[in-house]
């Protein structure tokens, strides 16, 4: 079985002594830095990303892999404690997890949400494995208006499900397109958009960017609104669920885990999608919905699966297509791309051990998180209670010293000053930057292989939809924007997506 | 007065806002070839792109002005955490190299921790200390990045 050979040489990577312990420093990172109130997976991720510079390409991704579901868990643990979302995958989990704590039973919750987030990592990896070979043999067939129409369609998918109008959302992806193009064109190796600085031939550096939106710009946010968390201090210590806890969150763990990989593959979707997918669809399975928003731990359980589930499998259309279907994956190809390898079909024919051993990784990330943070539990709501006058300026010197170490360069420096100052004014006019990142990431290829497309077509844009598979790509997406457009999905949308 | 009037002032200006990097992108197209569709010369997509943006940013702010438009003001700005926050960046990337890490640290530091409300120089001071120590130990000594550690007069 070409599965289980594949993972074979997956998990010899991976269970290296070595690749274990930045597993384990990973995850445990990622919690440390995921639990703190303010920070989500993305600043998490972005500021321990100079931590992994000086490592091998398949440790610095295993170690961002542990990163990111630390960053992840962490970010639920803070959403039970203190009602306060690290990220929108962990908004729902707010909804009844600080509830159950408020009476009592936050260690309930936790370990809910830990064995929840396990059992779907385990599931999704095995989704992961098994579809990665279809699905680049499939990528392999891809022409380059096919690739055109599916990059589309993922930044449509991305903006339908971003918060705000969805012309805006679009606005911000054409803007993070036309940014994508400063720089080296690579057709005519003319300069665009650089004005003579030497330090833009190369394009607009990724990090510093998002360390500027979503680090620096993020602060002066936060520190508006100087908002008391509420915390619940009492000592956790019943961590077990009981035997009816556990009859009540399987089906919903099964029920978020399965909702979570399918919606984790779409381009667009992920873990948000995910976790808000599983709490509506648990909220209407259930026999007594007057429980949910009243501690009701198939609220828990169901979202947390998802949304870990949906974070997992959102690494498919990137390992096999190239395609990032969300912003942490877009970060991830920033990443990946400061340690020379570039997502696509190709990672998996010509670096096997990278691609397995990062897939395995997933699998052992997950085993650790479950054994960190159960016993830990105590250690990260202690964390919570460091004042944000002190956590600030932390954020402030590792992001500093992030943006630094890309090129050993202060110019990189002053470009995330420059879009601290831009990220605040899109907070002001409450426009989404997520969708500005993807298109960043997307735009060279989609320009690339539009130019592609156009010359093998001799100049004619109808083979766009004559070809079958990119009309029907393209046929989505219009579908899509027509679906958000009616009033009625316009308004539940609204209201699941506000914060 | 009932017809067109600026009723949503937040998508309004984010309405402009996709039109001024709409036609800035779009003047300075124009200085590179266009081509033809069938061979595209490096001005081609961005003109293309920056006419769908500026296409956006119409449509945005003519819905920010007709009837069916929500009542929205802009928000109000607080220009001085930015100030704080924003200079510090730049002062640490412009005392980096004359200062050293532990410098350029301190004074990062100290800019940034002015912007929180709850500012006091003891609660900063001591902050600057576990911080400056901490980076030393994670980034210099742990993980070797080449950094500057100490002013470059001393080397």
């Amino acid at each position: 079985m070409d599965l289980f050979h594949n993972l074979a040489i997956g998990f010899a990577t991976a269970a290296q002594p070595a690749n274990l312990l930045y597993a384990f420093l990973g995850c445990l990172l990622g919690t440390l830095i995921g639990v703190l109130p303010g920070l989500g997976p993305l600043a998490t991720i972005a500021m321990l990303l100079p931590i992994t510079y000086a490592l091998q390409p398949d440790a610095a991704l295993i170690m961002l892999a542990g990163i990111y579901y630390g960053a992840q868990y962490g970010g639920s643990t803070t959403a039970i404690v203190v009602n306060l979302p690290g990220e929108s995958s962990s908004v729902v989990t707010t909804i009844d997890g600080y509830q159950m704590a408020k009476q009592g039973r936050a260690g309930v919750a936790l370990a809910t949400a830990a064995i929840g987030s396990f059992f779907a990592g385990c599931v999704a990896t095995l989704a992961l494995a098994a579809l990665a070979g279809p699905l680049t043999a499939t990528a392999l067939l891809f022409g380059p208006k096919e690739f055109f129409a599916l990059m589309i369609l993922g930044l449509i998918l991305a903006s339908v499900l971003s918060s705000g109008p969805f012309i805006e959302g679009i606005g911000m992806v054409v803007l993070g397109m036309l940014l994508s193009l400063v720089g080296t064109d690579l057709n005519s190796g003319s300069q665009r958009f650089a004005f003579g600085i030497p330090q833009l031939f190369d394009g607009l550096d990724f990090v510093p960017l998002a360390m500027g939106i979503f680090g620096f710009a993020e602060i002066v946010k936060n520190l508006e609104q100087d908002d008391k968390l509420s915390l619940v201090t009492q000592k956790i210590t019943n961590l077990f669920p009981t035997r009816d806890d556990f009859r009540r969150m399987v089906p919903a763990m099964l029920r978020g885990t399965a909702l979570g990989t399918l919606l984790g593959v779409l381009p667009g979707g992920g873990a948000v999608l995910s976790s808000f997918a599983s709490y509506t669809l648990e909220k209407k399975l259930s026999r007594h919905p007057e429980q949910f928003g009243k501690g009701a731990i198939e609220g828990v359980a169901g979202p947390e699966s998802a949304n870990n589930a949906g974070a997992q499998t959102s690494f498919i259309p990137l390992l096999t297509l190239g395609v990032p279907s969300n912003v942490v994956m877009a970060l991830m190809v920033g990443a990946m791309n400061i340690h020379n390898i570039h997502p696509g079909p190709e990672v998996m024919t010509k670096n096997p051990t990278l691609f397995w051993g990062l897939i395995a990784s997933m699998w052992v990330g997950n085993l650790m998180l479950l054994i960190l943070n159960l016993p830990l539990v105590g250690l990260w709501v202690k964390l919570l209670t460091i004042p944000y006058r002190y956590l600030f300026p932390a954020i402030m010197v590792f992001c500093s010293i992030g943006v630094y170490s890309i090129n050993s360069g202060t110019f990189e420096v002053y470009e995330a000053a420059l879009f601290c100052v831009f990220g605040y004014v899109l907070i002001k006019l409450q426009l989404p930057a997520a969708p500005l990142l993807l298109g960043l990431v997307l735009g060279p290829a989609i320009e690339e292989n539009f130019r592609r497309a156009m010359v093998l077509s001799r100049g004619d844009a109808t083979v766009l939809l004559t070809s079958p598979l990119s009309a029907s790509l393209l046929a989505a997406a219009a579908i899509a924007i027509v679906l958000i457009m009616l009033p009625t999905i316009r308004a539940r949308r609204e209201e699941a997506l506000q914060e | 007065m009932k017809g067109l009037a600026i009723r949503n002032h937040r998508a309004f200006a984010s309405g402009a806002l996709f039109l001024a990097f709409a036609i800035f992108f779009f003047v300075t197209a124009l200085q590179y070839p266009a081509g033809t569709a069938a061979k595209m010369g490096p001005g081609y997509f961005p003109r293309l792109l920056a006419i769908v943006l500026a296409a956006i940013g119409l449509v945005v702010m003519f819905g920010a002005m007709t009837p069916a438009a929500g009542r929205e003001a802009l928000r109000k700005w607080d220009f001085k955490g930015l100030a704080w926050i924003t200079g510090s960046v730049i002062l640490f990337g412009a005392l980096l190299f004359p200062l050293g890490l532990v410098g350029a640290l301190f004074v990062l530091i100290m800019v940034s921790s002015r912007a929180s409300p709850e500012f006091t120089w003891a609660g900063a001071l001591a902050n600057a200390a576990v911080l400056i120590v901490l980076c030393l130990a994670v980034f210099v000594y742990g993980l070797g990045l080449p950094l500057p550690v100490w002013p470059s007069l001393l080397n």
